[in-house]
């Protein structure tokens, strides 16, 4: 059986942690700049507050009815999940991270009566350990897992886990479930099959496979065949979130200056962007190291490295580059000559079945065809010849006006507590 | 640049603290090994001393000197574990009227009780269940001296 265990909206969950007074009260985290919603709680649902609603349309509801406005506040959720994930892994035996508030669990050889108890264990660690409430959904598939998981949030009753297995249940839940919202069927897809009558999950488990091979391919082939019962989608081989692809000099001089420390990370980011690419998967972490020649004893000596998440799992060269550049400006200080420094991705994880979202900034269709022409051309004219020009990326001041604090990232920022 | 690695590496995720994050692509070193290079016990660690479950500490300061006689002041960090069960007499950050507080527990009977923490107000400040919650259970305190 396959596990995914979802964190109920989370973004809006990780603010309340810390400000339990907002428990019961209508809660929204906004978008970079405070655009548009990108997490609702559930009070805020009901007030019809849609995903992706601009926020200076609903600012006259939102003071009418008092809701609790927050920008996003990466550095908290990135340390939120981490927490939820570590909680997670000393309880099965696998866990592959999906994306910053979603993950698989690999529950394969539990004996089925042990499934729900340990699901609703697993749902009330996680609350207790760091006051995120999750929703685990158990099926024999992985789509059929997500689908569990949103039928566990709809229903309180079960405690936080919907074990999905019984073939007349999943046709129940099938039946009802609308066919845009199965994992895997994007936009295109859905118009295409509703055109064609397909409304339900089950409706689409009804049509023969040739039919959907020809019309969306293997990965619809796929999707199908999940929703069928027939787990086609697995753990990728290795445990996931354990690989990492590095790309690291040795400078023949100590660096000094911060610019070319700054042009060496950049191109080693890219780099590794382009093998992330090259073996199809998407990172969720990436560190970038700096240190001193540790021969040189006569010499004053640092070695620091940072981690930094991007919002959503990615393999863009320019998220990656503009996220290598801001860790290092975290960790460099002058005074030193560097002598080597390298960057990291961490908790890799397949491209296929990527997720979407609306609190993604990106336009990811357009970013993968500009990613595909950049590799196209470095493969065509020689490596470097069309690099990313990264002092120009940093990223302008952004428009933070509702920013919680860093409780668990920043010594000046942890909570108080009045004795 | 003299040398270049690219490495496809397999790494513990939870060995992997900023501490000991040995750079990829391994060591520079020549010259003779290391004489202790067998005894590599790892080096003692204030996180793995004080802190039983990572994914459940959080930090806080204390604001307010009105806990000094149980030898907490203001200033001091705070570790704080949300796993512990909280139990008779432990110290725990509660939520109540509307802020954190650092407040001494009583537990008899099943029944919680926040003990008064201003000394000079005998008897004022008890709460019982239902007007407040626990956040979290502290697990140590620790005060910088410079």
């Amino acid at each position: 059986m396959y596990g995914l265990c979802d964190c109920n909206n989370f973004f809006a969950s990780c603010e309340r942690v810390f400000r339990p007074e907002l428990n019961g009260r209508p809660v929204i985290v906004l978008s970079n700049n405070d655009g548009c919603v990108i997490a609702r709680s559930n009070e805020a649902k009901a007030l019809g507050i849609r995903m992706g609603h601009p926020f200076f349309q609903i600012r006259e509801l939102v003071e009418r009815c008092g809701v609790a406005v927050f920008s996003s506040n990466f550095a908290l959720y990135g340390d939120m999940s981490r927490r939820v994930i570590r909680t997670l892994r000393a309880m099965v035996p696998a866990a592959e991270v999906y994306s910053i508030d979603e993950a698989f669990l690999d529950l394969r050889g539990i004996a089925l009566e042990e499934l729900t108890p340990l699901g609703r264990t697993i749902s009330r660690t996680v609350q207790r350990n760091t006051g995120i409430p999750v929703s685990i959904g158990i099926a024999p598939t992985k789509t059929l897992a997500k689908i569990a998981s949103k039928l566990c949030k709809r229903y309180p009753r079960l405690e936080g886990c919907c074990l999905m297995y019984r073939k007349e249940d999943i046709e129940k839940v099938l039946r009802k479930f609308p066919i845009g919202d199965v994992w895997g069927i994007g936009r295109k897809h859905r118009r295409m099959l509703q055109e064609a009558g397909v409304a339900t999950a089950w409706d689409f488990t009804g049509c023969s496979g040739a039919w959907v091979r020809g019309r969306m391919g293997v990965t619809g082939l796929r999707t199908w065949s999940e929703l069928r019962g027939e787990a086609c989608i697995d753990f990728e081989n290795a445990p996931q979130g354990r690989q990492q692809i590095t790309v690291s000099r040795s400078f023949a001089h100590e660096l000094t200056d911060s610019h070319s420390l700054h042009a060496s990370v950049s191109t080693f980011a890219s780099l590794c962007a382009e093998k992330l690419r090259r073996q199809r998967s998407l990172c969720g972490e990436l560190t970038v190291f700096i240190y001193t020649n540790r021969h040189r004893e006569d010499l004053p000596q640092y070695f620091e490295s940072e981690t930094l998440r991007p919002p959503v799992a990615t393999d863009d060269t320019l998220e990656l580059v503009s996220l290598a550049v801001q860790a290092l400006k975290r960790i460099y200080r002058e005074g030193y000559g560097y002598k080597k420094a390298g960057v990291s991705l961490s908790e890799l994880t397949p491209k296929h079945g990527a997720q979407s979202d609306l609190f993604d900034p990106v336009d990811r269709e357009r970013r993968a065809r500009l990613m595909a022409a950049l590799d196209a051309a470095n493969r065509q004219f020689g490596r470097d010849r069309v690099v990313v020009a990264s002092r120009e990326l940093d990223p302008p001041q952004m428009n933070r006006q509702h920013l919680s604090r860093g409780y668990t990232t920043d010594w000046d920022e942890i909570l108080t507590v009045r004795a | 640049m003299q040398d270049s690695d690219s490495t496809l590496r397999f790494i513990d995720p939870e060995a992997s603290s900023g501490e000991d994050f040995a750079g990829p692509g391994g060591d520079l070193s020549s010259g003779f090994p290391s004489p202790a290079e067998h005894f590599t016990d790892a080096p003692l660690d204030l996180n793995r001393r004080f802190i039983r479950n990572p994914a459940a500490t959080f930090f806080a300061r204390v604001e307010g000197d009105a806990l000094r006689d149980e030898g907490i002041r203001d200033g001091d960090l705070l570790l704080i574990d949300k796993s512990v069960e909280a139990f008779d007499g432990c110290l725990a950050v509660c939520f109540l009227d509307g802020e954190f507080r650092l407040k001494r527990l009583e537990i008899r009977a099943g029944q919680i009780r926040l003990h008064p923490s201003d000394t000079g107000q005998k008897g004022a400040g008890i709460y019982s269940e239902g007007q407040f919650s626990i956040w979290g259970v502290v697990i140590a305190s620790i005060r910088k001296h410079l």
